[in-house]
């Protein structure tokens, strides 16, 4: 059964392994050159006045295209596995009738369902576990780089990184199998797997992964580094503030690499507000002669920093709500296994189709 | 000696379309078993109830005194040669030889290779690119070599040429004669089994019409011409088949054990084919109710 198995699935895993080692080759020698570059500009940037942003942003964005090319390519190669290796193992059989030839010999169709499943789905998971460990090694300097715009534990990132991919991919292929075995049609069996794939992969981040570990809630003071925008009204009347949701680079703290899940204004009542109308006295009134006060991004002004004390003093707060990256890890492990469950689940139900139901 | 196949009160239905129904038979061994009916009469439904490729919605089946693909042993002693001979069109034929080497304990390796060297085939094919009677042999050989005790065929010869189908059924016969095992094999071509079996089941209209011996069943069914009378007339161990009359002359088909005496009769033989054509046209008349056949009872 494995000789045939492995004879039927050889050109398949053919493909698959030049694939693998031709992204392993070119991810291992493009990789050290990267990881040189960047730690050689930190260190060269770190006692430098201004800090390293100007470089992290710059080695970004250099990198850009690249980062983008592996990311997407972790990010569908399960998708491309339960099309292409989880879709048509039944599927084809049924389709063709060749099952009605290989369960008429003397092996048990468990026994055939068992050996299909294992070898092409072990082979399956292990090329995209490969992918994913190539790609995490490799692009680690980047994702640092790139943790303002694409923190790492938000969606995208963190489908595309560590160990996940395993699951996903050992998830499509078990979707596909079973699509095939319901449809018995090969394409129809594509379309499906890779639709209810897609439909799954969107909906895991905002209904399960954001429940896995109850989120952490924060209550940070408004100042230069969340304000969006400030807009003084030409007619006079209460200067405005907006506030944003806090950056996730390498240098903003507990933020550094999180996924944001939300982040409100509060007024000092509780209540959450879209903008803040400052007060008209104090540090935040409206300053004499209609001056702007210095705009967001430069170096705050005098006035402009007593008012953020002023309007912390009164009670206007952001609150925010996120998973720390510190649970990257964890969090991994959390998904790997609802999905490693789910394929195990798919991977029964088709062992009991094949004895109950299919002819 | 076990029966190959035992049935009781087997049925199977897909929803509410009966596919089989009440189907009772106890074939014997040894025997080349001959399924006829038309399209549509539950044949493939029987046969792939015999290998377990279907399960049963109600009543038992029984096949070399073992459940239907109940494990490993129970599949090497059945082999099975599916509708369409279906083979892996990728595969060459060195690879399904293979694989039937692989997947039967007792593969008979010599007979595969005689069989597929005799038939003039290149090991190397591609079963894809063979014609429609060459991948029937390949079919057949895999299910030959397997050793079985039963060969089941669901309808092998019915994409073949009349060429073909004479070859195909010699070689089956020479393989039964040198191997001794039983046969199932369906047709909805009366002609196509004549030369081969010698034991008959008719299925119409999801049921068994008639099952027996052929000699049996030739030696006690007769057909009667004479003068025009009422088939109620005739004694009670002649059942009628059909009837059919002219304004003179009454021609009926009679199953009987014991010998025709009455002199009123011209007795005749009966060919396969005849006893075949009265019992498919005697199911047809009752599932359509027809009120012509009603009139002559």
């Amino acid at each position: 059964m494995i000789w045939l198995t492995w004879r039927q699935f050889r050109a398949q895993a053919a493909v698959m392994a030049a694939a693998v080692a031709a992204l392993a080759v070119v991810l291992a020698l493009t990789g050290p050159g990267l990881a040189d570059d960047y730690s050689t500009g930190i260190a060269a940037c770190t006692g430098q006045s201004g800090g390293c942003s100007q470089f992290v942003q710059r080695f970004f964005h250099d990198h850009h295209g690249s980062f983008i090319a592996v990311t997407a390519i972790v990010l569908f190669v399960p998708a491309l596995i339960g099309l292409f290796c989880g879709a048509p193992l039944i599927a084809r059989e049924l389709e063709a009738g060749t099952h009605r030839l290989v369960w008429n010999q003397s092996t048990t169709r468990n026994r055939w369902l068992a050996v299909k499943l294992g070898l092409v789905g072990l082979a399956a998971v292990a090329a995209a576990g490969l992918g994913s460990l190539a790609v995490t090694l490799w692009s680690d300097s980047i994702d640092k780089a790139a943790a303002g715009d694409f923190p790492r534990m938000a969606p995208l990132l963190f489908d595309a990184r560590g160990i996940v991919p395993i699951g996903y991919a050992a998830f499509a292929f078990a979707l596909g199998v079973t699509a095939g075995m319901l449809v018995r049609r090969t394409l129809p069996a594509m379309a499906i797997t890779l639709a209810v794939f897609a439909v799954v992969q969107i909906a895991m981040p905002p209904l399960v992964r954001r429940h896995l570990s109850p989120p952490v809630h924060a209550s940070v003071a408004i100042d230069a580094s969340n304000l969006d925008g400030l807009s003084v009204p030409r007619g006079g009347g209460p200067i405005q503030l907006r506030v944003q949701a806090p950056g996730t680079g390498a240098d903003a703290g507990r933020f550094a690499g999180a996924w944001i899940l939300s982040s409100q204004t509060i007024d000092p009542s509780g209540r959450a507000i879209t903008s803040i109308l400052a007060p008209q006295s104090g540090a935040c009134a409206r300053p004499p002669g209609g001056r702007l006060p210095p705009p967001a991004g430069a170096e705050p002004g005098e006035e402009l920093s007593s008012c953020f004390a002023q309007l912390d003093r009164l009670g206007y707060r952001q609150r925010v709500t996120y998973q720390p990256a510190s649970r990257f890890w964890p969090f991994q492990w959390y998904e790997t296994a609802i999905y490693t469950a789910l394929s195990l689940g798919l991977a029964g139900f088709c062992f009991w189709r094949i004895r109950h139901r299919l002819s | 000696m076990t029966a190959v196949l035992q049935t009781h009160g087997l049925g199977k239905s897909y929803g509410r379309r009966t596919a089989l129904s009440d189907c009772t038979l106890d074939v014997p061994a040894g025997r080349v078993i001959g399924l006829v009916g038309p399209n549509g009469a539950g044949k493939s439904t029987l046969l792939n109830l015999a290998v377990g490729m279907l399960t049963p919605t109600s009543g038992t089946i029984e096949v070399l005194g073992g459940r239907p693909a109940s494990g490993p042993a129970q599949l090497a002693k059945v082999g099975f040669v599916a509708q369409d001979t279906p083979t892996y069109p990728g595969l060459s034929i060195e690879d399904h030889l293979r694989l039937g080497a692989r997947l039967n304990p007792g593969w008979d390796d010599t007979l595969a290779r005689d069989r597929i060297e005799r038939l003039g085939l290149d090991l190397g094919h591609r079963a894809g690119k063979l014609s429609g009677g060459q991948r029937a042999q390949l079919a057949l050989t895999l299910g030959v070599a397997k050793r079985p005790e039963l060969l089941i065929l669901d309808e092998p010869i019915a994409s073949l040429d009349p060429l073909a189908r004479r070859d195909f059924l010699q070689d089956l016969m020479e393989a039964v004669a040198e191997h001794e095992f039983s046969v199932v094999l369906s047709s909805h071509l009366v002609s196509d089994l004549e030369r081969v079996c010698d034991y008959l089941i008719v299925l119409v209209a999801s049921r068994v019409q008639l099952a027996g011996d052929l000699d049996t069943l030739l030696a006690t069914h007769h057909r009667l011409t004479g003068v025009r009378r009422d088939p109620a007339t005739l004694p009670a161990d002649q059942h009628v088949i059909v009837a059919s009359h002219t304004d003179r002359q009454t021609t009926l088909l009679v199953r009987t054990e014991a010998p025709i005496y009455d002199p009123a009769w011209t007795v005749g033989q009966l060919s396969l084919e005849d006893l075949v054509l009265a019992y498919m046209g005697q199911a047809a008349a009752n599932h359509n109710h027809r009120p012509a056949l009603e009139a002559l009872r």
